[in-house]
């Protein structure tokens, strides 16, 4: 018998003692149903098509623009990949540094603000931002307090 | 150990169950209040603490108090508290879990409770607050665990310990006086803004922690083969009695100060507690109740004969609970926040909702206090003590 | 060989520990590195101190109303005591425990607790001083922040980040003039009509009158300033030629609470 540093120390070797489960049928019961819920998010859904997500991008904000102008902040790419971090550095330079000019990578300014530059473009959020935020389950709460600027589409709209 | 808290009487899985029933029924509330807002309390734009966080400062007093148990046992050798340090550090666990729990269901935006430590603020209080408690939290659980376990398998506790006691000792009051620089630094409030703040919370802790020690203790010994013994229950009277005297002798200091020097931006708080303000006067019989209970709970602890009778020594003590939570828990911080900074009154009562909040986070306490004491007497037993 | 389940949990606590550690030494360590690599000239020039001169010799009571209407539009702050939809009205304690308010008048004895007299100036009598955050030099409510979600502009602005703010009104105990209010319940349902320039605050934040600071970058005075037709002045003190600076030089003005030494920035000239 080896030295036991404590009861499972870490060279000491472990006694040899037979191999037995009890209890199994329990044990069974109990792996099937943890199994079950585990993998529900898969079985859920199956056979359901879920369509992808379509951001409409032809508001009437962006219609009245020449088609080479149709450009955001940064190019489709970088916004799709980066807009989150985007909108919370914009989020840190206005609130903590006061700073309210965005220069993009091509050097074109933009005032820095969610409700005022880019839902003036993008005024339909539910056609727009929810169509991939749904589709990915993703719920940022910028809404709570930002506005989504939809009193002034819709008087836009009744024009 | 904590097997020892899965066995039990009828009795304990009945105590369990009831506070298992009254944390859902305030964990339930809690959930309402995290969709309406903070709004569902009776706290105001004037009185924007209320009974959450009353409850934090009295419960860090309670907390604190186990240096009462832990000082003269490990610096002083006095052998006979050996039996109770365990329940002295598990109470101060259970109060200071409380404490984090009631600054949780106190805050606005409980989401954003890592900003604190994502912006940490060395100029704020709060932030220091929040280290203390949770290092507190930290020494106790592990100094009474690992010394329990030891005790448990009739060993001396490990070497490292003894480091972590004696960081215990100063750490304790230093829990309850950070607390009371959240109020006494604040230049707009004439009731906390007293140098004697940070004492008179320690005085009112030492009075009111041993005392409900002494009620646990003595329930402890009703209740279980566990006997903490009577001596060590006397000397924690002796303890109380020093301290329930020094807190009168403070709270009539705070008296002499803000109305021999009549600045009436320091008298209207006291008049508003204890005469009534422009017809406002909600407190006043509680105050009132306090202060005079308070003092005569201080005259009965002081004759031996009373101290040394057990019965009359725990009506003592409920009496010192009683009190000292109505002054902390009550008066402090309406005090504070009325009038308010414009003159202006505006009162405050907890809430149904609020309380039952409330009820649920004791509760939880409780729960703690049930489990870990279980397995504390269950070691004790076990070993003959 | 194995690890035995003991000196896992020791490791894995370890490490948890180290990890939110250490992005708080690293905060500690450097403090402000991080913000200031962002320096701008955004908060004006170099040594900006905005302040406010609030001229009661011309303040009438509708002024002021109009002020407080200006200013609480252009911010969407809510009214508990007249909601646009009369099935949400409140009783009456309900009123006082949530109200929010950014600019608001009271009587002399209010303003200045402490100022009384038994024989007072006639004038006095009834006169409502217009009341808003003084945007402190040295602010208590900055002191207690424990997440500096509240904190001090170095063109003196006393600036709000509601989205750092947890809700804890340590602030609110700390301000000596009342000056702060706090998001009881969700304020939206209370907002008659909503700027859609300007967003809203969520339940749990507080929040304060912020010199109009979305106003000043564009070079507009602030919204109560604009309203009040010459009896609000702002400006900046430390511009030798400022307006503040004038009228505060050729005319007595008091503050509130001055021997607190919190050095208020808005002045009443009476």
């Amino acid at each position: 018998m080896a030295d036991y540093k404590n009861e499972f120390g870490w060279f000491a070797e472990k006694p040899k003692v037979e191999k037995k489960i009890y209890d199994l049928n329990k044990v069974a019961i109990g792996l099937v149903i943890f199994v079950v819920i585990f993998t529900i998010a898969f079985w859920k859904n199956l056979g359901k098509a879920i369509p992808p997500p379509k951001p409409e991008l032809n508001t009437p904000a962006i219609l009245k623009l020449p088609e080479k102008e149709r450009k955001c902040v940064e190019d489709l790419q970088t916004m799709r990949e980066r807009h989150m971090r985007l909108l919370i550095d914009w989020r840190d330079q206005v609130v903590r540094n006061g700073d309210r000019t965005y220069t993009n990578s091509e050097g074109k300014k933009f005032l820095v603000s969610l409700s005022n530059t880019c839902m003036e473009c993008h005024s339909n959020k539910t056609q727009f931002c929810d169509q991939c935020h749904n589709y990915v389950s993703v719920v940022p709460n910028c809404w709570g307090c930002h506005q989504t600027k939809e009193q002034q589409v819709a008087k836009a709209e009744a024009k | 150990m904590l097997e020892k808290a899965l066995v039990g009487t009828k009795r304990y899985f009945a105590l369990v169950a009831v506070l298992l029933a009254l944390i859902g029924i305030g964990f339930i509330t809690y959930l309402y209040q995290l969709k309406f807002g903070l709004g569902i309390t009776g706290m105001s734009r004037d009185v924007s603490w209320g009974f959450y966080i009353a409850q934090l400062t009295y419960l860090v007093g309670v907390a604190a108090s186990a240096v009462m148990v832990v000082l003269p046992y490990y610096l002083h050798n006095y052998k006979a508290f050996g039996r109770i340090t365990v329940l002295g550090e598990f109470l101060a666990v259970a109060s200071v879990t409380m404490c984090l729990l009631f600054v949780i269901v106190d805050l606005g935006r409980p989401d954003r409770l890592f900003n604190i430590i994502k912006y940490p603020t060395p100029n704020s209080v709060l932030f220091w607050d929040m280290i203390v408690l949770n290092v507190y939290l930290f020494l106790n659980i592990v100094i009474g665990w690992v010394v329990l376990e030891a005790e448990r398998n009739e060993a001396p506790p490990p070497k490292w310990v003894k480091p972590l006691i004696y960081l215990s000792i100063p750490w304790a009051p230093s829990i309850h006086t950070v607390t009371a620089f959240l109020y006494a630094g604040l230049p707009g409030r004439g009731y906390w803004l007293t140098a004697i703040m940070a004492p008179r919370f320690l005085s009112s802790a030492f009075a009111a922690g041993p005392a409900l020690l002494i009620l646990l203790a003595l329930l402890v010994r009703k209740y279980t083969k566990f006997d903490p013994g009577r001596e060590q229950i006397q000397t924690l009277a002796k303890i109380v009695a020093y301290a329930i005297i020094v807190n009168v002798f403070f709270f009539f200091c705070e008296l002499f100060t803000v109305f021999y020097s009549r600045i009436p931006e320091h008298m209207q708080h006291f008049y508003y507690l204890f005469y009534g303000l422009h017809g406002y006067g909600k407190l006043v019989p509680f105050m009132w109740l306090s202060i005079v209970g308070m003092c005569f709970a201080a005259l009965l602890i002081v004759f031996p004969n009373i101290r040394q009778n057990e019965t009359t020594l725990a009506l003592t003590c409920g009496l010192i609970v009683l009190t000292t939570w109505i002054d902390k828990g009550l008066g402090l911080m309406t005090g504070g926040f009325v009038p308010n900074p414009l003159d202006r009154i505006t009162e405050y009562w907890p809430t149904a909702p609020e309380m039952i909040i409330s009820i649920g986070v004791f509760a939880i306490g409780a729960l703690i206090l049930t489990v870990l004491y279980k397995v504390a007497v269950s070691v004790k037993e076990e070993i003959g003590a | 060989m194995g690890i035995n389940r003991r000196e896992f949990i020791k490791l894995a606590g370890l490490s948890a520990l180290l990890g939110l550690g250490g992005k708080s030494a690293f905060e500690l360590m450097l403090p402000g590195e991080i913000e200031a690599a962002v320096k701008t000239e955004a908060f004006g020039k170099e040594g900006t101190r905005w302040a406010m001169v609030v001229d009661m010799r011309k303040l009438t009571d509708s002024i002021a109303a109009k002020c407080i209407e200006a200013c609480h539009t252009a911010h969407n702050v809510p009214n508990y005591f007249a909601p646009p939809d009369p099935k949400l009205a409140l009783a009456d304690p309900l009123k006082q425990r949530w109200q929010v308010k950014w600019i608001w008048t009271d009587l002399y004895e209010h303003a200045f607790p402490g100022f009384e007299q038994d024989v007072l100036w006639e004038k006095l009598h009834g006169m409502k001083f217009l009341l808003l955050c003084n945007h402190c030099q040295n602010p208590p409510c900055v002191r207690v922040c424990p997440t500096k979600a509240t904190y001090q502009r170095p063109d003196g602005i006393i600036m709000m980040d509601m989205h750092r703010c947890i809700g804890c009104r340590f602030c609110m105990a700390g301000c000596p003039y009342g000056a702060r209010s706090f998001n009881w319940r969700d304020p939206r349902p209370y907002i008659a009509k909503i700027n859609e320039d300007y967003p809203t605050r969520e339940i749990g934040v507080v929040e304060k009158c912020l010199f109009c600071e979305e106003r000043l970058v564009k070079g507009q005075q602030p919204a109560c300033v604009e309203a009040s037709g010459g009896a609000l002045i702002f400006g900046n003190l430390a511009d030798e030629k400022s307006k503040v600076r004038e009228v505060l030089k050729s005319h007595f003005s008091i503050r509130r609470k001055p021997h607190l030494g919190t050095n208020p920035q808005v002045y009443y000239i009476v």
